[in-house]
């Protein structure tokens, strides 16, 4: 099983021609996803890394029958492209554009719900299930296969993190980077939901961070629907109040979105909480 | 970014969100005459204004100027006042509360409205406070300021006036990408105008490339933030003495946390983003060299670069400033051994994985004092 992304995985990507598009649509193919088709407007027929380049997502859908987009299109253009993929029927999109105005991302967001489209991000690193696809950054050497779901809010440290339980032999299932921002597509609870459901699943591993409240109400579902173990990890215990940390949405505001109040909720729903990333692997086993 | 309240009353009145008349001078000279009895408010992004001293009222144009200049230069909370806004005297009957912002978990706008306006809405009980969220489906519609209007008991001619300025205050916040527009207190005249007294309105800055006008507003930065901004690199002052580089919000908050578990204090926060750009990494070595920090700690976890790559930049830096105080680095990734060396024979302390890394520099640090 696994979830999103696996190996009836077809993905097209939006923004192949740029340097970062370039450079991992050759890595995410390593990793072993299906990369089908590359998307730039006015560079049809051209390939890159052998893959075709198409002028429209429909297009791409139509010639290759994608199904999983991975935007690398820069933040002006970045709702255009995404809701082109909603449109010509992606059923999956991953939003790699980083630095994309808020309003894009409510409205991206909104018609992706209603329409029944998984969108993961914006500012993500993708997703990853070892031995099916990856869709996004994540480096591939870090993955092991195994029955963790990992998901997070992070880049780099979810990196750490995987990293951290794949050299104690243990592996992924699938590995989801939600991203930081204030809104995306994708959040806790709807990777839980889907964690939950999976078979091949045992274990859940979710990294969070301060500022907002999807911790707290991830802890809240997990009280009533998760029966599968979880270790969860909250970034930012000692960052201070009213700092933006990094991400546009890790700032503690007005005493809200500390890291103790997430540790708190987390542990009371049965979560162990470990203190530094490299204690997960220990909670684990 | 924030706006000064200048600033937010132009944009407010631009959506035709009514203010009180008003210009703002950073001389006492500049004022030439008034329109009428005036509040003379300090222009700082800072709340609490009035309680330091820095909102006055003044009644002639002598009045004005010799208030002005009290209020020039007033330090605020460590915000010096550059700029004072003379404004219409309102004659208050009632003080409302309204503002529009982001709800992150339903992914939408949201008002919020109160009948107790004027004081810090934190301190309102919430049952007191309204929260009406705009389906972006939907979009904003009459009822939802009707909504608004009817939860703060309004007569009838200022409830109009309310569902008026909830549509256009909607307006504003998608047409200038504000993630946040407040108007605290909304006021109610004692001729029954809703005039915005105070208002605050801060501007996504990821939207400012299709808000080219914005982007010549000053700051407050101090030169090491504002040098960080110029490099794309978050940049936090804190109050401990290891000065700490990492690439990735998340991984640079973990590798704090770490930092205290081991009993050391992070002086400075520096995020590269997600990226192990080697020129990236020279340059934040570059800025924090500046930052004067007694230990460094840079922890890269690299994707796409390999790490003596990485390192190399790293040494470059260290050459190029001579820099002398210790440097604990962990760069994980392709070529890590090779890394690894180049950094020992320079005289740095390399270290494998994060636990590892904020020990030695929590170590380090102590010694130090």
């Amino acid at each position: 099983m696994a979830i999103i992304v696996d190996d009836k995985t077809k993905l097209v990507i939006q923004g192949i021609t740029g340097y970062q598009g370039m450079y991992h649509s050759q890595a995410m193919r390593e990793f072993g996803t299906q990369v089908v088709a590359g998307v730039r407007p006015g560079k049809a027929g051209e390939q890159v890394n052998g893959i075709p380049v198409f002028d429209s997502v429909r297009d791409a859908v139509d010639k290759t029958g994608a199904n999983t987009s991975c935007v690398f299109v820069p933040a002006p253009g970045c709702r255009d492209a995404t809701l082109e993929a909603i449109y010509a029927g992606i059923e999956t999109v991953v939003i790699i554009t980083e630095h994309l105005p808020v309003m894009d991302a409510i409205h991206i967001v909104s018609v992706a719900r209603s329409r029944g489209v998984v969108v993961i991000g914006p500012n993500c690193p993708g997703i990853a299930s070892p031995g099916k696809a990856k869709v996004g950054i994540l480096p591939n050497m870090i993955f092991r296969k195994g029955n963790i779901g990992v998901v997070s809010k992070s880049g780099t440290l979810t990196y750490e993190i995987v990293n951290a339980i794949s050299e104690r032999k243990m592996g992924q299932s699938t590995c989801v980077g939600i991203g930081g921002d204030r809104v995306s597509g994708t959040n806790f609870i709807d990777v839980l939901e889907r964690f939950q459901a999976d078979k091949q699943t045992k274990k859940i591993v979710l990294v969070g961070e301060i500022g907002g409240t999807s911790e707290e109400e991830a802890a809240e579902y997990i009280k009533c629907n998760i029966t599968k173990p979880v270790v969860a990890y909250i970034a930012g215990r000692t960052a201070p109040p009213g700092k933006r940390m990094g991400h546009a949405g890790a700032i503690i505001a007005r005493g809200r979105g500390t890291a103790e109040s997430k540790m708190k909720a987390l542990e009371a729903a049965g979560v162990k909480v470990a203190k530094i990333p490299t204690d997960v692997p220990d909670l684990l086993g | 970014m924030k706006l000064f309240e200048y600033k937010a009353k132009e944009v407010m009145k631009k959506h035709g969100i009514p203010v009180p008349d008003g210009f703002v001078v950073s001389k006492p000279e500049e004022i030439r005459s008034l329109p009428g009895p005036v509040m003379v408010k300090a222009q700082v992004l800072i709340g609490g204004r009035g309680k330091a001293g820095g909102i006055k009222p003044a009644d002639t144009l002598g009045d004005a100027k010799k208030v002005a200049a009290s209020i020039l230069g007033l330090n605020i909370r460590g915000y010096v006042t550059k700029q004072v806004l003379l404004e219409r005297r309102l004659d208050v009957a009632k003080e409302l509360y309204l503002s529009i912002t982001i709800d992150r978990s339903r992914r939408s706008l949201i008002f919020m409205a109160s009948a107790s306006g004027g004081i810090d809405i934190e301190s309102v009980p919430e049952d007191k406070i309204l929260m009406m969220p705009v389906d972006p489906i939907i979009g904003y519609q009459p009822f939802v300021g009707r909504h608004v209007a009817s939860f703060l008991k309004l007569e009838s001619e200022q409830a109009k006036q309310v569902e008026n300025i909830c549509a256009k205050l909607h307006e504003l916040v998608v047409e200038e990408d504000a993630e946040l527009a407040e108007i605290n207190p909304l006021v109610i005249t004692k001729d029954g105008k809703v005039v915005a007294g105070d208002g605050k309105i801060t501007i996504d800055s990821d939207a400012l490339f299709r808000h080219k006008d914005y982007e010549s507003l000053p700051e407050d930065l101090t030169p090491l933030e504002e040098k960080a901004k110029t490099l794309d690199i978050a940049f936090v002052q804190l109050d401990g003495n290891i000065g700490v580089i990492a690439n990735g919000a998340g991984l640079t908050m973990a590798t704090l946390d770490s930092i205290n578990m081991f009993g050391g204090k992070a002086g400075v926060f520096l995020d590269l983003g997600g990226t192990d750009d080697p020129e990236k990494v020279k340059s934040a070595m570059l800025l924090m060299s500046e930052a004067n920090p007694k230990v460094i700690l840079l922890n890269i976890f690299g994707g796409i670069t390999k790490c003596d790559t990485v390192a190399k930049g790293v040494l470059e830096a260290i050459e190029a400033k001579k820099i002398r105080i210790p440097i604990v680095a962990r760069i994980k990734g392709v070529n890590e051994e090779a890394g690894r060396t180049l950094l020992k024979n320079a005289g740095m302390i390399p270290a494998y994985g994060l636990s590892e890394a904020a020990e030695l520099a929590s170590k380090e640090s102590l010694k130090v004092i």
